[in-house]
């Protein structure tokens, strides 16, 4: 009966979440495993939500808090661009993200990662953690697998990279955050936010990197048995 | 005498006094009452043409079996159905609420109704009471952006995927998934995974049991198969029926037809006071 009680608990994403600014844009990056206790109830999914066309949020803490949060704002956004008549800014989506979050802190458990680009500032990146802070910062790390990637991205990390080489850098450090952290699997999805628009990228778990330790990923025998074997999920 | 916390006056919206009230006498021993949950065993998978959902009949209050042959596939919209885990009370409840949500929307728009907006509708109402409302949904149907699946958990999270498990049997069934699904099923084999993955619930969870129940939902309408397969049959009955023992004394046979005669009065008069 244990099991039935890990089936019950409130839904959490473990997580990994990064964003990270380079000359032009932004990149979002985010592992894709929702767990209720030890199961994983979700393997693949999409943690960096839309609030504008230019302006996307990584959320992480619990999926039922960040999903309402990230819904309202987007409805106040929506609002705010037909009043302002023009896009978002950036700035605007983070300050709305950051007034729920400090005003409900008693009873939200989410932590939040907002990044876009506008026309007056360029690609920015705001951390809203548990508390409510707002912090701008050229790059923001959260999630219970963040906790391996902080002397990672010291060590990494360097002003004005290109597109590519933040992007490698994002799905680098997700994927060695998931070889690291239980609460963290799945797939590495990317989102890359500039003046030209929106790109949406995706990694297989397979297909990454191995780190230290990790092993070849072995089809079983039982696949001899019944050939042919089964397809990859197409996402 | 300075207080360190000043008494509010009370804010609004729900008050979760009595909850915590509940968890404090949980925790000195005072059992709440039983009250019937679905243990159960609900899939959903999207096939070609659409949407199948399955789900096991076992109703259960602590550990008797109250119903062998309840319905756990709820109509939300013509074109939207919904199976429920979780109290029974509050998946009934909570699906037959925003099933009249919808129809009002239905008649102020004019058009079909979509399955976001029952997830939507869904899952405000569910994280307004924060958990407390014990409902695990699967959520399925077909309108005009297409055939969506969708899961949504107590809190209020909701997921969409092309296959979903939930209930005490889902474990179950997620590993009947995880090794048959693939994109592209027809209607046929789509129902045979989803009774095989009800009949792993039934068969290897305690909470899930007796039939299986089907509904298929594609563009052109839906097939409610009730009782699609019955693995559980009531073996071992009496040939002989029950018959009172001999001596018994019969005193009275009375036998009241169970129609009733309603008169219609054409033009009747006006009520006066």
């Amino acid at each position: 009966m244990d099991l039935n009680m890990d089936l019950n608990a409130p839904h959490s994403m473990g997580t990994t979440i990064i964003g990270v600014t380079y000359n032009g844009g932004v990149v979002l990056g985010a592992d894709s495993r929702t767990s209720t206790g030890m199961y994983v109830a979700n393997r693949a999914s999409d943690k960096i939500t839309q609030l504008t066309d230019n302006v996307y949020v990584c959320r992480s803490g619990s999926a039922a808090d960040s999903q309402l949060v990230s819904d309202y704002v987007r409805y106040f956004l929506h609002q705010h661009t037909i009043q302002l008549g023009q896009p978002a800014t950036v700035k605007v989506a983070a300050n709305l993200i950051r007034l729920l979050s400090y005003s409900n802190k008693n009873m939200l458990e989410t932590g939040l990662i907002v990044g876009g680009w506008d026309k007056y500032e360029g690609g920015k990146i705001y951390g809203i953690p548990l508390g409510g802070t707002l912090i701008e910062q050229p790059f923001a790390i959260g999630g219970s697998g963040s906790s391996y990637l902080y002397g990672f991205f010291d060590q990494a990390w360097k002003e004005g990279m290109t597109k590519d080489e933040a992007e490698q850098l994002v799905v680098k450090a997700v994927s060695l955050a998931i070889a690291r952290d239980g609460a963290s699997g799945g797939v590495v999805r990317t989102v890359v936010i500039n003046s030209e628009g929106v790109t949406r990228n995706f990694y297989p778990g397979d297909k990454l990197q191995l780190w230290h330790e990790e092993l070849e990923p072995q089809n079983s025998l039982l696949d001899i048995l019944n050939s042919p074997s089964p397809e990859p999920m197409n996402i | 005498m300075s207080k360190s916390v000043i008494e509010m006056p009370p804010k609004g919206g729900f008050s979760f006094d009595l909850c915590k009230r509940n968890e404090m006498l949980a925790k000195k021993g005072v059992s709440p009452p039983s009250f019937r949950k679905t243990g159960t065993t609900i899939v959903g998978l999207i096939f070609q043409d659409g949407v199948i959902l399955g789900a096991d009949t076992r109703a259960t209050e602590g550990p008797i079996v109250c119903d062998k042959n309840c319905e756990k596939i709820h109509y939300m919209a013509p074109n939207i159905y919904c199976c429920g885990a979780g109290t029974a009370a509050d998946t009934e409840a909570v699906t037959d609420m925003v099933s009249s949500q919808l129809q009002l929307h239905r008649y102020h728009t004019g058009r079909e109704s979509r399955v976001v907006t029952a997830l939507t509708l869904l899952k405000r109402h569910l994280f307004n009471y924060q958990g407390y409302v014990s409902a695990a949904l699967v959520l399925g149907g077909v309108d005009v952006t297409g055939p969506h699946l969708h899961t949504i958990y107590p809190h209020g999270s909701t997921d969409t995927l092309p296959f979903a498990t939930m209930g005490s049997g889902s474990l179950a069934a997620m590993a009947v998934f995880e090794s048959k699904y693939k994109e592209g099923l027809t209607r046929d084999e789509g129902i045979k995974l989803v009774t095989e993955a009800i009949c792993s619930g039934i068969f290897n969870d305690l909470g899930s049991g007796s039939n299986v129940d089907i509904c298929v939902i594609t563009k052109g309408g839906k097939e409610y198969l009730r009782n699609h397969l019955q693995p559980n049959p009531r073996t071992y009955t009496s040939s002989k029926g029950y018959s009172f023992p001999k001596k018994t004394e019969v005193l009275l046979t009375k036998i009241t037809p169970l129609k009733e005669k309603v008169e219609i009065i054409e033009g009747g008069d006006a009520m006066e006071e």
